[in-house]
């Protein structure tokens, strides 16, 4: 069971981070995964006094503070005409409506769980991930770093113009995915995020030859079940107990080729 | 630490363990409609409203609802009865131990979207699992009640 | 009929809906023990040491006990009539340690925190021995599952601990290997079911406390309140007349708590202490340690006529009962004697199986009981026979399914007096539309939608064996008071057996009052499990009705002071036919009171040479696509024929549950153990029961029969429902694919690969 000493609403975040440079101390995301394990947790801080429930819509990005909830991401207009329902597809499935009133965006990525929807949406996209101390960088970037003592403050989305993606499979309905496929084609090369390989989500890109023959339309569906078999054969995937890393390569290469044939009638074109 | 909530229109002002969670909080306040079904946070028998939100309470400190709204199924008893009228008159009620955190998140889906079609009453309830019903006399339910409202029903 | 046959609701419904507390945690003394068990680690082990005393100074523990400090009589933690056919191979805490959960010591303490605190301070040591992981090592295999010298088996099931046999048997009429030389055609296959977990929403449960009288109470969340008094009377050594075993609402069953799962550990506590104690099961060990079904490997072999006549069906059962032999011996029987049977009289039939011990979770009795194994096993190869044949699986079973009037060989020689399978299959084949979709449609977009079609048997009740009985007595205001010692587990039994009350009385439901399952003041029940309760118990309480009944208008003959050939009653008013004189039944009710002598209480008993089957037709559409091989379930039918259904809406909701579970079982609930013998499917997030979105659309409709031997033509509902979804689907999903899964669930990975393989 999950030991907890003493609870602690941050003030700050400058209070929140020195707390958290203690080992024993654990920030707070929405909890439900930490609520399974049993840490004992010196001091648990949490940081939903700090106004980072919120999704900001500029001009040029969204800002997803890392305690906006995955229901709020589900709901929000701006982020889900924008991106044409790709978030909300990606976080539909999960688990329940009570689930995702608790479960955080910032805990989602931060956690860097293999099986994270969230995550593969949000790589296939031009993401980068607020640091309190580490500043702003790339969220392909932050995927590959080891776990530290920061906070992940928020998300910063950029409105890129193009169409986007979003296909899982999952065994039964609710489930966490069998495989996710985020895909964005926006700008020079199409972008290609697989989850739940079942190791975290990576990203790949399309060569920029590929990606304007889908932008202009004019890829047969051999031509993409080309393109995809030859994407899919760079993502390196494995098993576990939802399935074996043959049918999980398979999927691969079908999700992506339907995921391409999504963007190809889109056409990369942006409608505001 | 100290807390300071309503549960179920009622202020409490207490000292509490960091690591209480809400469901237990609740419990120990004879809010025993609220269950553990899971510990995975994955069958939504401890649902209550944390403010209007339907929450899981298993997944909740009690200490994040400090300052907030609680509401159980002991604090919506009308609106259990209405409802639950419709589920009883298709006997889906059945072991009845999925019951209140299946009509909390129903009621929850009627304020948020008072006229749901089919698929949206299952997308919105797909986080509240029942073994025995095979969720299909639940639906018919609330489709009746639905239908009851439409033509004026009230509580 | 007025009460019987109509949709009433449930007595308890209010409180559920409403959420009262009414569940056995939620009505637990305050002050109760928290009591756990510190589990093995390892699947095959002995304790050699074990250390408590660090343990023990934890602040707030109240006791530890450990395999040194229980009584050493074997029992079974089955609940059965006795003699029970489960080999008694149990002790509350052995120092033999055999499937990663078993029980290795007792904590009682004031909380929970204490007690956590605890298990984690005992230190043991374990020898650890190899184990027998998978069921076709076990039989003579040299390691031994059951070495010791106490255990024992009660009746003669062919068990043999020294070869890890929990049971072993044969059956058979008429020569099967000559028959099916004889045939055009004959299938063959082996088909797989795993242990798949009962997920019964409310976890196991128990309260035990001591009563003015010195007595034990045992308040649980059970379906056998007496069984559970004789398993405590056997695993604590004491006598039966110091316990008294209860319950209250019950958050699901499914044969789960046909077990004695959860209550000899607090009773031990509070025996031994004195002071109330609650055992409440985590979900992950409702999981890993309680009462799964049987994981079994069903081999059959078909044998038709080249025009579709089923001459021969032979079947072979291997069956895993795990690491004790809870319902081991029966459960197997009823994967032959509740599936070759649908066939009626085949010219010659053999079953034969053996029940195996291995070093896994013991198993349990869920709804089906084996029978679902075994349809799932036989209606797959008969689907597989139709397509060898070319012929519509449906004409098929018209040819060949049993008929009312049919004996059964393989159904102890029963004949089917209450029978309307083919009108099921007629109405489910109009209801799906089977002649136009059969076997499927390509839909042009990688994806086919195809049927499948599945029929099942259960049994209602355990014939000469179960024993169902009612005491209702007439009480002031005219208020019958039923007692009953059957278990409503959410079932509504409670309801529907006042309904045949109030049928028989002439009265409304509302003016019976329902007590259930109380060993001290409920007439004996074998307990609701079987299929028993509608059945058995239902017609208990007609018969104690009629008499009462008669009582009544005994005693207002005495009132009138007319002979009781002159009364004529309607359920309020008796009548002197002579003389138009009347006394009404709440006049009756007080007389009761004052001044009588003859009580206005009748209990009676019920238990049936037969048991008559209820059928069923399942019918699935499915949309299979063909590249991720997710199967999406359109639309499924069932036509079910349990005799009259009492209360149609619980009768329905019996239906579709049933569905559901099957459904799960069928292609989402999946049982994987590591290398070391770990369940890995160890909580709702690895063990994946069906949400409301992943089982389509259910459609219910009954075609009756009239059984004579049951209350007002009843049969048995409960367990039939589970039995089609499995073979029916594993149909389409041939039908669409051409892939014929043997081994359950029935995943997107096994079609999609098998595709792609082909």
């Amino acid at each position: 069971m999950l030991k907890i000493k003493n609870y602690v609403k941050a003030e700050s975040l400058q209070q929140a981070y020195e707390l958290n440079q203690k080992k024993s101390n654990r920030l707070l995301g929405g909890m439900l995964w930490m609520k399974m394990s049993s840490a004992q947790i010196q001091t648990a801080i949490d940081l939903s006094g700090l106004m980072l429930d919120q999704i900001e819509e500029t001009d040029e990005e969204f800002r997803i503070g890392c305690m906006v909830t995955l229901r709020q991401i589900e709901l929000h207009q701006g982020l889900n005409d924008w991106f044409q329902g790709m978030l909300r597809d990606s976080v539909k499935d999960i688990v329940g409506v009570q689930f995702r009133n608790l479960a955080t965006v910032g805990g989602s990525i931060f956690g860097r769980f293999g099986f994270s929807d969230v995550l593969t949406a949000f790589l296939a996209l031009d993401t980068k991930v607020e640091l309190y101390r580490g500043g702003i960088i790339p969220l392909e970037e932050f995927v590959k770093m080891p776990r530290d003592r920061d906070i992940l403050v928020r998300l910063i989305v950029k409105k890129t113009s193009g169409t986007f993606a979003y296909l899982s499979h999952r065994n039964a309905r609710t489930d966490f995915p069998v495989l996710a496929v985020g895909m964005s084609l926006c700008g020079k090369q199409a972008r290609i995020s697989v989850g739940a390989r079942p190791q975290k989500a990576m990203a790949i890109e399309l060569s920029e030859a590929e990606t304007e023959k889908i932008r202009e339309g004019v890829c047969s569906e051999e031509e993409l079940a080309g393109i995809a078999q030859a994407a899919a054969e760079k993502i390196p995937t494995g098993s576990n107990m939802r399935t074996g890393s043959e049918y999980r390569s398979h999927l691969c290469g079908v999700l992506i080729r339907r995921g391409l044939m999504k963007l190809q009638e889109g056409g990369g074109r942006h409608e505001d | 630490m100290k807390i300071n909530l309503t549960l179920n229109g009622k202020r409490i002002e207490e000292e509490i363990r960091a690591d209480l969670l809400l469901i237990d909080f609740v419990r120990e306040h004879g809010c025993f409609s609220v269950k553990r079904g899971c510990e995975t946070s994955g069958c939504g028998l401890c649902t209550v409203f944390l403010d209007e939100k339907p929450v899981l309470s298993c997944s909740v400190l009690a200490a994040r609802a400090d300052g907030h709204a609680v509401t159980t199924l002991e604090g919506l008893q009308k609106e259990a009865e209405e409802f639950g009228a419709f589920i009883a008159d298709q006997g889906a009620e059945q072991c009845g131990f999925c019951n209140p955190g299946m009509i909390m998140n129903a009621i929850a889906l009627f304020r948020e979207n008072p006229d749901p079609t089919d698929e949206e009453m299952k997308e919105y309830l797909a986080g509240n699992l029942c073994r025995c019903s095979g969720y299909e006399g639940q639906l018919r339910g609330m489709k009746a009640f639905l239908e009851y409202k439409k033509q004026g029903g009230t509580v | 009929m007025k009460t019987v046959g109509q949709p009433i609701r449930k007595k308890d419904a209010y409180a559920l809906v409403t959420g009262k507390p009414v569940f056995t945690d939620d009505i637990a003394p305050k002050d109760c023990l928290v009591v756990k068990v510190l589990r093995s680690p390892h699947a095959n082990a002995m304790v050699k040491n074990i250390r408590t005393d660090l343990a023990e100074k934890v602040e707030g523990i109240e006791a530890i006990y450990t395999w040194e400090d229980v009584p050493k009589e074997r029992f079974t933690m089955a609940g059965q009539t006795y003699p029970e056919a489960s080999p008694y191979d149990r002790l509350i805490l052995d120092p033999h340690v055999r499937y990663v959960g078993d029980p290795v010591a007792i904590v009682a303490g004031k909380n929970e925190a204490c007690v956590d605190q605890a298990l984690k301070r005992i230190k043991v040591e374990y020898e650890i021995l190899p184990a027998i992981l998978d069921l076709h090592e076990a039989k003579d295999s040299d390691i031994l599952v059951h070495p010791e010298e106490s255990w024992k088996a009660l009746c003669p099931v062919g068990a043999d601990n020294r070869r890890n046999l929990c049971a072993s048997g044969e059956s058979h009429d008429g020569d099967v290997d000559a028959v099916l030389k004889d045939c055009d055609v004959v299938v063959e296959g082996t088909y797989r079911v795993k242990a798949n977990q009962q997920a019964m929403m409310e976890t196991f449960r128990t309260v035990c406390y001591m009563d003015s009288y010195g007595r034990l109470n045992v308040m649980s969340s059970t379906q056998i309140v007496f069984h559970v008094r004789r398993i405590l009377s056997n695993a604590l050594g004491i006598s039966k007349s110091k316990i008294r075993v209860f319950k209250p609402r019950i958050g699901g069953g499914f044969g789960a708590k046909q077990t004695s799962v959860s209550e000899v550990y607090p009773a031990f506590v509070t025996w031994k202490t004195g002071k109330p104690s609650k055992m409440i099961f985590t979900r992950e060990e409702s999981q890993i340690a309680s009462s799964p079904r049987h994981e079994m490997e069903v081999s059959v072999r078909v044998g038709a006529d080249r025009d579709g006549k089923i001459r021969a069906i032979d079947l072979y059962t291997l069956s895993n009962t795990g690491a004790y032999g809870e319902h081991g011996p029966t459960t197997v029987g009823l994967s032959g004697h509740k599936s070759i049977p649908l066939y009626g009289s085949v010219e010659a039939h053999r079953f034969a199986y053996d029940v195996v011990y291995t070093n896994v979770m013991s198993s349990g009795a869920y709804r089906g009981y084996g029978a679902t194994q075994g349809i799932y096993a036989v209606e797959t190869a008969v689907n597989e026979l139709a397509q060898k044949l070319q012929m519509d699986p449906v004409q098929l079973r018209l040819k060949n399914m049993v008929r009312e009037g049919e004996v059964m060989p393989a159904y102890y020689g029963e004949q089917t007096n209450s029978c309307a399978l083919d009108r099921c299959m007629e109405r489910a084949r109009e209801m799906i539309g089977w002649d136009e979709k059969i076997p499927c449609r390509d839909m042009g977009n990688g994806k086919v939608r195809s049927v499948g079609v599945a029929m099942a048997m259960q049994g209602s009740g355990i014939s000469h064996v179960d024993v169902g009985s009612a005491t209702i007595k007439l009480e002031e205001d005219g208020l019958y008071a039923l007692s009953i010692g059957a278990a409503d587990m959410g079932t509504g039994c409670d309801t529907t057996l006042a309904q045949v009350a109030a049928e028989c009385l002439d009265c409304s439901v509302d003016q019976i009052i329902v007590s259930g399952a109380d060993t001290d003041t409920s007439p004996y029940d074998s307990g609701s499990y079987a299929s028993s309760t509608a059945y058995i118990t239902g017609r208990a309480v007609e018969k104690a009705c009629r008499k009462l009944q008669e009582k009544i208008c005994e005693k207002a003959a005495e009132m009138l002071s007319c002979g009781r050939e002159d009364i004529e009653f309607d359920g309020h008013v008796a009548t002197d036919r002579s003389t138009g004189k009347q006394v009404t039944l709440k006049e009756i009710g007080t007389a009761g009171q004052c001044g009588n002598a003859n009580a206005l209480q009748v209990t009676e008993s019920n238990s049936s040479p037969v048991s008559p089957p209820p059928f069923m037709v399942g019918m699935v559409e499915i949309e299979v696509d063909k590249e991720t091989g997710h199967v999406e379930i359109l639309d499924y039918v069932a036509v079910v024929d349990c005799g009259t259904p009492l209360n149609p809406n619980l009768c329905r909701c019996q239906v579709e549950g049933g569905l559901a579970q099957g459904i799960g079982m069928a292609l989402y609930e999946n049982i994987q153990y590591s290398a070391k013998g770990q369940l890995l499917n160890n909580s709702f997030m690895q063990y994946k029961i069906p949400t409301r979105l992943d089982v389509g659309k259910l459609r219910v409709e009954f075609e009756s029969s009239y059984e004579e031997t049951g209350p007002f033509g009843a049969k048995s509902i409960g367990e039939v429902v589970i039995n089609t979804p499995a073979p029916a689907l594993a149909h389409a999903v041939a039908n669409a694919t051409g892939i014929w899964v043997h081994e359950l669930p029935i995943t997107s990975e096994k079609i999609a690969m098998g595709l792609q393989k082909k």
